[in-house]
């Protein structure tokens, strides 16, 4: 009989204070943030979808389109898009899509660049209901207000004029020479069959 | 008891399914449960509702693009994760590792064993029916995911190790964080303990319920807490020491009980010798480079079998890698702990009631995506 009223007295006695930390807790002040409202300050580090760093003194992107964070995503979610324009050094990128959907934001493609050329935003509000709202092309996140032209350097351009010029002179050069030389070919052919056929009319 | 169960001639016996979407469950985990009024004759868990082939996957990609893989075995204590995987290829490839990297490795590793703990316990007290012990335990949480926000970026898929090291440095405001955690989650846990353990009703719930005896953890392979909970001192930190653990002075809770309670307890205790991992390497820690400078870009270790275990917060984790020499893995094996935990479920729910059954099982800790690997 003391047993149970023990156990029935201990029993009270957790309960209640339990209930003392409850109160306690509730003349606290809240922690929670009122989401839309207020929203909170991510840390420099967050991971967000990774963006094209801007170069304060060309005022664009440092991308090459080596294609190497291409090479190392594991889920292949990025495509960039590249072409040659005359009088600029190396390729132009067109076009940096991301598919956001299947980013895994493990950081690959951040490591494996080495120009320094992407890193990760501090997006987080990407709510949507479209799945095509998640295929960004950075390139032109990073240029709202529209891509600038390619800075054309006159030099470089006059000289890979020079080269296309000599190139194309050449290459025809080149397809005369082969052309006579097919020519010539074919010349000596038709002699050959020419004879064979004398040589079937014959017999 | 159990043996006169479901053999009664005026009662038959009636099959239950509890899950695949289950609240009780967490996760996609299905149980058939033959039941005999409210007690259980045989619970068979059903798997595989979301297995995504983690193996299969290790096996038809380069070793670095298996990353982002590990933070989505065990949600709940990625960073363990990612510890054993760097640990397989720095042992298979030949690569040293930095000490402050291997430092930074166990302070994030251990913020995230008390974060995970902090999460079964709030949701293992929601199992049972207390709902506001989850929000005590979330206010510490979101502590712990702003401290590995700051230094990893993410907040639960974390993707941090790299071969060799770690993908950033530790800062001065990360250190002084962690401190201001520790000193201020110290005095949380007589509060848990006064608000939840204490608990006339928990104590009902959890006191000589769900026992699981030593030889049964032995012939299922159960790990972690559910075998300290069984009175047998095993954990791969001081058993099998890698990294820095060695150095360090921690404890590992044992508890002989075999009950629900047992489990609880081992995982309260777990989390102040965390505290104390934590507050000894953040004294330790030296300067230096945190990550490796000689680490290859494309890995190819020598033709061989490489393993490598980790204590995560669920227990045993160990990866086995078989290596032909390219640039892949042969044969990648991720041994999880829940898979076994939850498999002495079915002989240790004989007899229950369906309702002690659930508890139990909370008890064990599961996180489905680990064991449909």
């Amino acid at each position: 009989m003391s047993g149970y009223f023990k156990y029935l007295f201990d029993g009270i006695k957790s309960l209640a204070i339990g209930l003392k930390i409850t109160n306690k807790e509730f003349l606290t002040k809240p922690i929670t943030l009122q989401y839309p409202h207020e929203s909170v300050k991510m840390t420099p580090r967050y991971r967000g979808h990774i963006e094209l760093i801007r170069n304060d003194e060309t005022s664009t992107h440092q991308c090459v389109s080596c294609g190497m964070c291409e090479k190392g995503c594991p889920s292949g979610c990025i495509s960039v898009k590249s072409k040659k324009v005359p009088g600029v050094k190396g390729k132009v990128l067109t076009a940096y899509i991301l598919n956001f959907t299947t980013c895994s934001l493990c950081g690959q493609c951040v490591e494996n660049c080495k120009f320094g050329a992407i890193r990760f935003s501090n997006e987080y509000n990407l709510a949507s209901r479209r799945k095509e709202d998640y295929i960004f092309n950075l390139l032109e996140r990073l240029h709202p207000e529209g891509v600038p032209e390619p800075k054309v350097d006159p030099e470089l351009l006059k000289k890979e004029q020079e080269k296309k010029e000599a190139a194309a002179k050449a290459a025809a050069e080149k397809k005369a020479a082969a052309a006579k030389a097919a020519a010539e070919k074919e010349a000596a052919e038709k002699e050959s069959a020419g004879g064979e056929s004398k040589a079937e009319e014959k017999s | 008891m159990s043996t006169l169960l479901g053999q009664s001639q005026l009662q038959e016996t009636f099959e239950l399914n509890i899950g695949p979407q289950h609240p009780a469950t967490h996760g996609v985990l299905r149980l058939k449960v033959t039941m005999d009024g409210e007690y259980i004759v045989k619970a068979e868990p059903v798997l595989g509702y979301i297995h995504r082939m983690h193996e299969k996957m290790g096996e038809n990609r380069t070793w670095n693009k298996f990353w982002p893989n590990l933070g989505r075995l065990d949600y709940l204590s990625a960073i363990a994760y990612n510890h054993g995987y760097a640990g397989l290829v720095e042992r298979a490839a030949g690569i040293e590792v930095p000490e402050r990297a291997e430092y930074i490795r166990v302070i994030t590793v251990e913020l995230n064993r008390i974060q995970s703990h902090l999460l079964w316990f709030g949701a293992f007290v929601l199992d049972l029916g207390g709902f506001t012990p989850l929000m005590y335990a979330f206010d510490e949480r979101e502590q712990i995911l702003d401290l590995l926000e700051s230094v990893t970026g993410s907040r639960l898929t974390y993707c941090y190790f790299r071969f060799g090291g770690v993908y950033n440095d530790i800062d001065d405001d990360f250190i002084t964080g962690t401190r201001a955690f520790i000193k201020r989650f110290r005095p949380q846990i007589p509060m848990y303990h006064d608000l939840v353990t204490g608990n006339v009703i928990l104590m009902e719930r959890l006191v000589d319920i769900g026992h699981v005896s030593s030889e049964m953890c032995r012939k299922y392979g159960a790990t972690g807490p559910v075998l300290r909970g069984s009175g047998v001192n095993f954990d791969i930190r001081k058993n099998e020491p890698y990294s820095v653990y060695p150095e360090f002075d921690f404890d590992v809770p044992v508890y002989t009980e075999c009950d629900s309670m047992a489990r609880y307890m081992v995982r309260m205790k777990e989390m102040e010798q965390s505290l104390r991992i934590i507050e000894q390497a953040l004294d330790k820690i030296p300067d230096g480079p945190y990550i490796a400078e000689k680490v290859p870009k494309m890995i190819k270790p020598v033709k061989g079998d490489y393993h490598f275990a980790v204590e995560a917060a669920r227990g045993t984790f160990s990866m086995r890698t078989v290596s032909d020499g390219t640039n892949q893995s042969y044969r990648m094996r991720l041994r999880s702990p829940t898979y076994s935990n939850l498999s002495l479920f079915e002989e240790a729910s004989r007899g229950m009631l369906l309702a002690d059954a659930l508890a139990f099982m909370g008890s064990l800790d599961l996180v489905i995506p680990e064991m449909d690997r």
